[in-house]
């Protein structure tokens, strides 16, 4: 009997350890993917309230499911994931509830372009850099969802095909064809300009 | 310079796919301008929380749904004591007309009456013709025959 007690005794402080350790785990992810989580999804809305809402609820999601995780993809894979599929939902609702579309707080191209790295750079270069940022997020408002977010996890995150194919749920060959047409309308849009 | 070239490389060193080095330098400025954007907005989000923004606005909103549809109300109420005033009004009118046109008949009724009378007497009236003059001079003044 005591023998029992004592090892049930053991394997819940076994799981509170388990737990705690977990939970450690999980702060450590959230401190490292958070920006990036939160930057891609500024991108995809250029919305500042809006990307901070959906990242936290991302991350909400992900501590849910976190014990759930196997590591068959990496941990940014997985939470890219789940942005995804966040960001598609609140679009859908969204559109659902027409009322609310007066109630974005998305930032045109033009004042998405303005911001730059500071460098040493002539004016006219920053203006010039300034209009081709403008002329991208031009080209990017004429993508379709997939599209832009494929693009923006390639060049903007720099994920190689293989995690973007993880990260959306498409094949290889799906997201070469998706990324080659929306390079395709970042280089007609561009084209004007060079 | 050279720091300025450097993080232009580190920008692109990830589209070695791409070949058209037009193509290749916007699209490492854009990256640069994503991420300096984040960064901004990140550690402002981080410093400052964005929740007072958004509880103004919302305010703003119902405030101006408030008076929107209090001015939709007082419209239509207006709208309603406006036609009801009118509807009086030209009930009035029709009242009005219609006992105009009610005077009108009874006064053609009066003088239809008065010609009619007027006739009448005036047959009475007539003068014996000259055939009957003979009998007319034996007649009394009192309707008896001398």
């Amino acid at each position: 009997m005591e023998a029992g007690i004592a090892d049930m005794t053991m394997q819940t402080a076994s799981g509170l350890a388990g737990t705690q350790l977990a939970d450690a785990d999980f702060s450590e992810v959230v401190a490292t993917h958070r920006p990036q989580i939160f930057r891609f999804l500024l991108a995809s809305t250029r919305d500042v309230d809006m990307a901070e809402t959906l990242t936290q609820e991302c991350f909400l999601k992900a501590h849910r499911n976190w014990s759930g995780f196997r590591g068959d993809s990496s941990v940014l894979t997985w939470l890219m994931r789940i942005a995804i599929n966040l960001q598609k939902d609140h679009w859908r609702n969204r559109r659902l509830q027409f009322w609310r579309t007066t109630r974005t707080n998305a930032v045109d191209v033009d004042e998405a372009g303005d911001w730059l790295p500071s460098g040493e750079r002539s004016p006219e270069q920053q203006l010039l850099a300034r209009e081709r940022v403008g002329d991208v997020w031009r080209a990017l408002e004429k993508l379709s969802g997939r599209q832009k977010s494929i693009f923006l996890l390639r060049y903007v995150e720099e994920m190689d095909i293989a995690e973007i194919a993880q990260a959306t749920g498409l094949s290889d060959g799906t997201v070469k064809a998706h990324l080659s047409r929306a390079l395709g309308r970042v280089r007609e849009q561009l084209g004007g300009r060079a | 310079m050279r720091d300025e070239s450097n993080k232009a490389e580190k920008a692109t060193q990830g589209f070695a796919e791409l070949d058209d080095p037009n193509l290749r330098g916007a699209l490492g400025e854009f990256k640069a301008s994503v991420h300096a954007w984040s960064d901004a907005a990140y550690s402002a989000a981080r410093t400052a929380p964005a929740r007072p923004a958004i509880a103004w606005r919302r305010t703003l909103a119902w405030a101006l749904s408030l008076v929107l549809a209090s001015g939709a109300l007082s419209g239509a109420v207006y709208e309603r004591h406006h036609q009801q005033a009118l509807a009086q009004q030209q009930h009035q009118r029709e009242l009005q007309l219609e006992h105009q046109q009610q005077m009108a008949a009874q006064q053609q009724r009066a003088s239809e009456a008065e010609d009619l009378m007027a006739r009448i007497d005036s047959d009475v009236a007539r003068e014996v013709p000259t055939a009957m003059e003979p009998l007319a001079q034996m007649m009394t003044g009192d309707g008896g025959v001398q």
